[in-house]
């Protein structure tokens, strides 16, 4: 099934497009013209197809997950472990299709943004495979926070620059790296890592990501019979959804559950919910719903989950939101990091933050369904990288320790300092 | 005859280039960007852009990011940086035209912003990020009002791009000397000038060349292969180096005398 959207000019409705410099359209028309002779070619997909099972690990399995079910009342729970995917997500099935393109296209280098790293880290893991010097983006913030992946890629020959500006976060990396395009975009090419972005990127990212749609739907008609009634992907830019819900949007009996972070509250304002409370707007090349002040000045995300810390989010999505296809959740920091710990414990699976924001969704969907529900949930990526964030995160929940008092009669000093102590904590 | 004709065709007549510098609104606050604009029409500026801070400035390099940061810290509004133009317009009949990336003019409202601009006595819009085959509708309103919407052509535009922008441009035709972002080099590409002989050949209206100027002598290279020269981040971070209000306006005068001085020369 081969959707219909984009039109010629990138646009799905009124969003996505190009808003570029000048400087960047030939090397769109360029990417573009690349992509739809590789989608033809049937050399092309033998060569993708065979990386992705011999390299990439798929095809990923569609697994029961019993306890879950049971847990949740006996709706059917399923688990499309895009987990197992080498490098630890789903993001390895776009770096890889898009080394290919770069190579057809002649480019000698590849660079990529990232926030977490998991990008990052798929795009260093494919350009080592094929040989090709790669820079990557990321907020100095970000560098900070996530060490580990940091020396992920430059174990794999990546170059790690730290970006300084701005919020010095992922859509700050994203800004660097579209200005080092602009200056050295005759022989480089800029992996994008998610659905957003100027056309093509949008609908080809979609286009190599929905692997993971069509394997599911084909897994879901051999094991259970029939389509879902539901499934359910967590939504930062809206790679992993729209690679999952890619494969059941045709069926419109199959409900599509995008889930936001509400990282503390979607009212505190400190969230990452572009569609459920952003507005449309122009920012890193497409038009999309992304958070804005009222005088169209970007607004930091904020998530626990450096995958979904992003203002924006694929044109795509924000269509097919419009047309009210997709349904949308959210889920706190607090619930992402409460369902990480149920899942790990129930189903033996530590799921990555971005992902346990589906699952905590996906619990209240699956109590809503009842028994002879089904559900596919989208397990985007392992949480391996997101287990020293857990654990400070879990430690600062924990209740406070009582601290010895030594020749202090107990409650003594029922003072600020301990109350203020206290409340820091909790 | 619009300010932007007349001025083109003033320097014609003196056979020289035209001279356009850029002032970032708000920076280093609204009053003190009024004082460099002035500063610029003092000096002997035959055009000035203003830009219009926006948080994520993918087509500049640091000395605009910086000066974006730094307009945005005080809250300036696309709306502030029409005070700029007013200041302009109440002294003289300079050309003006706001640059700035497509979202806050958006948030503003695009017809309204657009008409409270021309009431300020803005001239034109140049919009980095805005492509021929997107502005659509926006080209129609800002037509509606008198504006020019200025189009950008880079040196890996295609022949067929050129003559796109050609066929879409008012006001004139802003020429990208380099495949980058803005902000001062040391060095130009090789094959520009006929690069920029073909976009000339091409186009209906005045062609400026900018990003990458940054001394009298590039500008006087530069201007002699087009209608006009662009210097805005040698002008920013001279107007955005130490000192009261007076002596930053004063150092930018200076500045950009010496630049008007070396394409009469």
């Amino acid at each position: 099934m081969t959707p219909t959207l984009p039109d010629a000019r990138g646009r799905f409705g009124d969003y996505g497009g190009r808003f570029v410099p000048e400087t960047l359209v030939p090397a769109l028309d360029e990417l573009e013209s690349a992509w739809r002779a590789a989608r033809a070619d049937p050399a092309f997909e033998a060569e993708l197809g065979s990386l992705l099972t011999r390299f990439a690990g798929r095809e990923t399995p569609l697994g029961e997950a019993r306890r879950m079910s049971a847990e949740l009342g006996g709706c059917r729970v399923l688990l499309k472990r895009e987990d197992l995917c080498h490098t630890g997500a789903h993001k390895v099935n776009n770096t890889l299709g898009q080394v290919l393109l770069a190579r057809r296209m002649g480019k000698t280098r590849i660079i990529a943004e990232t926030g977490a790293g998991q990008h990052g880290v798929a795009t260093a893991t494919a350009a080592a495979l094929f040989g090709l010097p790669c820079d990557v983006y990321m907020g100095a913030l970000d560098v900070e926070r996530q060490a580990l992946n940091v020396f992920r890629m430059e174990l794999l020959g990546a170059r790690v620059i730290p970006v300084r500006s701005g919020s010095r976060t992922l859509k700050d990396a994203m800004n660097e790296a579209l200005r080092d395009w602009v200056t050295n975009v005759e022989h480089t090419h800029y992996i994008i890592g998610s659905v957003a972005g100027p056309h093509p990127y949008p609908a080809m990212v979609r286009d190599f990501q929905s692997v993971i749609g069509t394997e599911a739907r084909a897994q879901v008609l051999e094991v259970a019979g029939r389509l879902p009634d539901a499934v359910v992907a967590c939504v930062g830019g809206g790679s992993n959804a729209m690679g999952i819900f890619s494969g059941f949007i045709a069926d419109p009996a199959v409900r599509l559950v995008g889930v936001e972070a509400a990282g503390l509250g979607l009212d505190t304002g400190k969230h990452g919910a572009a569609l459920a409370r952003g507005t449309p707007g122009v920012l890193h090349g497409s038009r999309s719903y992304v958070l804005q002040d009222r005088n169209g000045q970007i607004i930091e995300a904020h998530s626990i989950s450096a995958g979904l810390d992003y203002p924006g989010v694929g044109p795509e999505l924000a269509w097919l939101k419009d047309q009210g296809r997709v349904e949308l959740r959210q889920a706190t920091d607090d619930e992402a990091l409460e369902a990480l710990t149920w899942l790990a414990r129930l189903e033996g699976i530590i799921p990555a933050l971005e992902t346990a924001h589906a699952v905590h969704a996906a619990r209240g969907l699956a109590r809503e369904l009842g028994p002879g529900g089904l559900l596919i949930v989208n397990v985007s990526g392992r949480g391996d990288k997101d287990v020293e964030t857990v654990r400070k995160a879990l430690a600062a929940k924990a209740p406070p320790k009582k601290r010895k008092r030594a020749g202090r009669p107990a409650g003594a000093r029922r003072s600020k300092p301990s109350a203020r102590r206290g409340g820091r904590r909790s | 005859m619009s300010r932007i004709q007349a001025a083109f065709a003033r320097c014609k007549a003196e056979r020289r280039p035209a001279l356009v510098t850029y002032v970032m609104g708000g920076d280093p606050d609204l009053g003190g960007s009024k004082a460099l604009a002035l500063a610029c029409v003092a000096g002997g500026a035959d055009l000035l852009e203003i830009g219009v801070p926006f948080s994520d400035p993918i087509a500049d390099g640091p000395t605009i990011q910086l000066a974006a940061e730094r307009s945005l810290r005080h809250g300036t509004t696309p709306r502030d940086c029409l005070e700029v133009v007013k200041a302009v317009r109440a002294r003289s009949d300079v050309p003006v035209a706001l640059m700035g990336y497509l979202n806050p003019m958006l948030a503003a409202g695009f017809e309204a912003f657009a008409g409270e601009a021309a009431a300020a006595g803005a001239d034109a819009f140049i919009i980095p990020d805005l492509l021929p085959e997107e502005a659509g509708e926006l080209g129609e309103i800002a037509a509606r009002h008198g504006l020019a919407l200025v189009f950008l052509l880079a040196p890996t535009s295609t022949p067929a791009r050129v003559a796109a922008a050609a066929r879409a441009a008012t006001g004139f035709l802003y020429f990208v000397s380099v495949t980058g972002v803005t902000g001062a080099r040391a060095e130009l590409p090789p094959d520009l000038t006929s690069r920029v002989a073909a976009v000339r050949a091409a186009s209906p209206v005045p062609v400026v060349i900018g990003f990458g100027v940054s001394t009298p002598e590039q500008a006087r290279l530069l201007g002699s292969l087009a209608d006009g020269v662009v210097v805005g981040s040698a002008i920013v971070s001279r107007g955005a180096a130490p000192g009261s209000r007076s002596a930053r306006a004063k150092r930018v005068k200076a500045f950009v005398a010496s630049l008007a001085r070396a394409l009469r020369r």
